[in-house]
């Protein structure tokens, strides 16, 4: 089931297209990464899903229905760009945001009591923004996207500006909202972040989505006839029998009688030929099918992409 | 409670807690006070400046009968001119203002008189010189026709015309009016909702500004509309005009019952003639000087005071309702205050024509001009309070009032429109022609 339907949106600005029939369905309960190149079109995604401006045609359904005005207080949005009003109380602060998120005061105060206890912050209340350093106003502005009990947290480059301690703190919180049935939209171009949390990712490049579906069966799909070995023995010697079988990408001699080789087999079924070959010339100590980082995944994604037009 | 009332409570909130604000509402009446007691005090030195001119009469007749007064004192003296001025190049009459030298034929030709002076000579000296001379040389003609008793009729006929301006209203009725106070009342009027509308509005540009340029809007608009967030800042800053204004009412009360305790005898006058229907005792008004009485009479007159005063705040509010609107349009439009000087050329000109305007409208109040510019709602509420003080039909309040709300709900909707597309706009600064194609976008 999802929690949102993003069906055919396209939205154009003057002189450029910031998104072209984009569609994708985010499960609920998932951590879904938006990935792109900067410029792709993911902010302005992210700014249609927010309401804060409407695409020229497609629709938004969310939640069985097209998206009305009164759904944002069910959306938590952190945006990339950090900012709170400078010279107000923190505490203030994110009670004022909370009531315009819909939250009645004496509720929104007592939730924040609770996150603030949990951070360990509680002394911040009566201090202004300007006061705090840029990582601690990142934390207030965490509470702040999140106090209200949003179903849909859209998180944009979430950790980006948090010392490691922070961000696996920040890391944390959002498994656990996650698993207390919050879905996430996490826009980011760290792929590492990406391969750690995220279900779903859909990458966005040129305004189109260009790759979409489970992070697993990405990564497998575009490594499948990839395959890396490791033996006592000669590498280019080896070449001349595999010709036949699968492409050999990279040969290597370690100069002491170690060699490695980096294959393709389109085949599958020829596997077992490789190795026995392999074998049969050397002793094999390691032979394994590589799956490619998210990162190669995106870096050719889009290079093919962008060779294609 | 909407979103439209928690964003004018922080707004309220946020601004009436700033020490900026204690200390203007505070200072700004003191500042007005001194500032009259400064130009008092100035006015007094520049008069108790006493000039000494010396005088060198060829003819014989005028400088006996000049008297010295407090501005100038007259030394007759046999000199000659080269002489005198020798004398002062060696350093002596140190305080000598000029040399006035007189002609022989003065009685025949009027313009055997000329002043040297050390100093830039002023309008007012010359004028006072020239006219006492007249006087004399007058004087001295008349005696050439040896009439009898002359001084004494001179005396006799000496006249000081007092003139008591009355004005016919449309029922027929006359009152007592003071052009004097009426021009007083349209300067400081207009002034001051020409000063607000910039004080007030440059809040409104400022306020956008800081949101946008701490990035703070964007998880504002995720939770309200944009259009939500400008008539939210607007109407909060409005709320801390009004706070402002009701805080020097009550200063004001507060001076004028201090002063009424502290010297019964200054106010009893004025008094007396703001005890409103009241029949005005005739005896006191008569002995006062006309002027006076007249801007007794018309300060006593509810009806006036109330046109004037409802008049100051709907053209006030109205104004800058209409500007704020134009300033937070630009305001979204730019990274920081100095990117906006350009932008604010459309606020800033009609605002300043108007003061222009007001000055003319000053001395004609019904002329086709005054009527037009305060019709037309940029220039509307300065004209319009500048006139009210000379008497306005009620229907021609009424109308530009009209005009100068309807603007401005026309005005917030296309600032709203530019407002909108400007917030999210970073980097290159616009062109005033760019401002109007973002009001274009369909959103």
């Amino acid at each position: 089931m999802e929690l949102i339907n993003v069906d055919h949106v396209t939205k154009s600005y003057a002189g450029h297209t910031a998104l072209t029939d984009v569609s994708l369905s985010i499960p609920r309960g998932s951590i879904y990464g938006l990935l792109g190149p900067n410029g792709a079109g993911k902010t302005t995604l992210i700014r249609i899903i927010n309401r804060i401006t409407a695409p020229d045609s497609g629709r938004i359904i969310f939640d069985g229905h097209e998206m009305q005005p009164a759904d944002v207080r069910r959306i938590g949005y952190l945006p990339e760009e950090r900012g709170l009003y400078k010279k107000m109380k923190v505490g203030e602060q994110a009670l004022y945001l909370a009531m315009l998120k819909g939250m009645p005061k004496k509720e929104a105060t007592a939730r924040l009591k609770e996150w603030f206890i949990r951070f360990g912050i509680q002394d911040w209340w009566n201090k202004k923004v300007e006061e705090l350093s840029k990582g601690m106003a990142q934390k207030v502005q965490f509470i702040v996207t999140v106090l209200h009990g949003p179903e849909l947290l859209i998180l944009d480059e979430p950790f980006s500006g948090f010392d490691p301690v922070n961000a696996s703190l920040i890391r944390e919180e959002i498994l656990r909202l996650r698993n207390e049935g919050a879905t996430v939209i996490f826009s980011t171009h760290n792929m590492s972040s990406v391969e750690e949390i995220c279900d779903h990712i859909t990458l966005i490049n040129r305004s189109r989505n260009i790759l979409t579906g489970p992070v697993d069966r990405i990564r497998r799909s575009h490594g499948g006839d990839m395959y890396d070995a490791e033996f006592k023995g000669s590498a280019s010697g080896l070449e001349e029998g595999l010709k036949e079988l699968c492409t050999v990408l990279e040969a290597q001699d370690d100069g002491s009688g170690n060699g490695t080789l980096k294959l393709s087999i389109p085949d599958h079924g020829r596997v077992r030929e490789v190795v026995s070959v392999i074998n049969s010339q050397t002793e094999l100590r390691s032979f394994r099918n590589i799956v490619p980082s998210m990162n190669d995944i995106f870096i050719k994604a889009v290079s093919q992409e962008t060779a294609r037009n | 409670m909407g979103k439209i009332g928690i964003i004018i409570q922080r707004e309220f909130n946020e601004r009436v807690r700033k020490k900026s604000f204690i200390l203007t509402t505070l200072l700004t009446p003191l500042l007005f006070v001194g500032m009259m007691v400064a130009i008092f005090l100035l006015a007094r030195v520049s008069l108790s400046e006493t000039r000494e001119i010396a005088v060198i009469d060829h003819s014989g007749v005028v400088a006996r009968q000049l008297e010295s007064d407090r501005t100038v004192m007259f030394i007759p003296t046999a000199k000659s001119q080269e002489d005198i001025r020798r004398e002062k190049s060696d350093g002596q009459h140190e305080n000598l203002y000029g040399i006035l030298v007189i002609g022989e034929d003065i009685m025949t030709n009027t313009s055997a008189v000329m002043l040297y002076t050390y100093q830039p000579s002023t309008i007012e000296v010359e004028t006072v010189l020239a006219t006492r001379i007249s006087d004399i040389v007058e004087n001295e003609k008349l005696k050439q026709f040896d009439i009898e008793d002359l001084p004494q009729i001179l005396e006799a006929v000496k006249t000081n015309v007092s003139l008591s301006a009355y004005r016919i209203d449309e029922s027929g009725n006359d009152k007592q009016s003071s052009s004097g106070l009426a021009m007083g009342l349209a300067y400081i009027f207009g002034f001051l909702i020409y000063m607000f509308v910039f004080m007030y509005g440059a809040m409104v540009m400022q306020g956008v500004i800081e949101e946008k340029s701490s990035k703070v809007i964007e998880v504002i608009v995720s939770s309200v509309k944009p259009y939500q967030l400008m008539m939210g800042k607007i109407l909060g800053i409005a709320s801390v005009a009004v706070t402002q204004f009701l805080i020097w009412a009550v200063f004001l009360v507060v001076a004028q019952m201090a002063l009424v305790s502290l010297f019964p005898g200054l106010v009893e006058g004025a008094a007396a003639g703001m005890a409103d229907s009241a029949p005005v005792d005739m005896a006191t008004v008569q002995a006062m000087d006309p002027d006076i009485a007249a801007m007794v009479e018309t300060l006593s007159d509810g009806m006036f005071l109330f046109k004037l005063l409802g008049g100051f705040l709907i053209f006030f509010i109205g104004s800058y309702l209409l500007y704020a609107a134009m300033f937070a349009a630009v305001g979204s439009a730019v990274d920081n205050v100095a990117d906006s000087q350009q932008l604010q050329l459309p606020i800033t000109v009609p605002l300043i024509l108007a003061i222009v305007i007001m000055i003319n409208v000053m001395r004609e109040p019904n002329s086709p001009v005054a009527f037009w510019f305060s019709m037309i709602p940029f220039t509307s509420p300065i004209i319009m309070i500048a006139r009210i003080p000379y008497g306005v039909p009620g229907w021609e309040i009424a109308l530009s009032a009209v005009i100068l709300f309807a603007t401005f709900a026309l005005m917030v909707w296309l600032a709203a429109k530019i407002y909108r597309v400007g917030i999210f706009m970073h980097g290159k600064k616009p062109t005033l022609a760019e401002l109007i194609k973002w009001a274009r976008y369909k959103y």
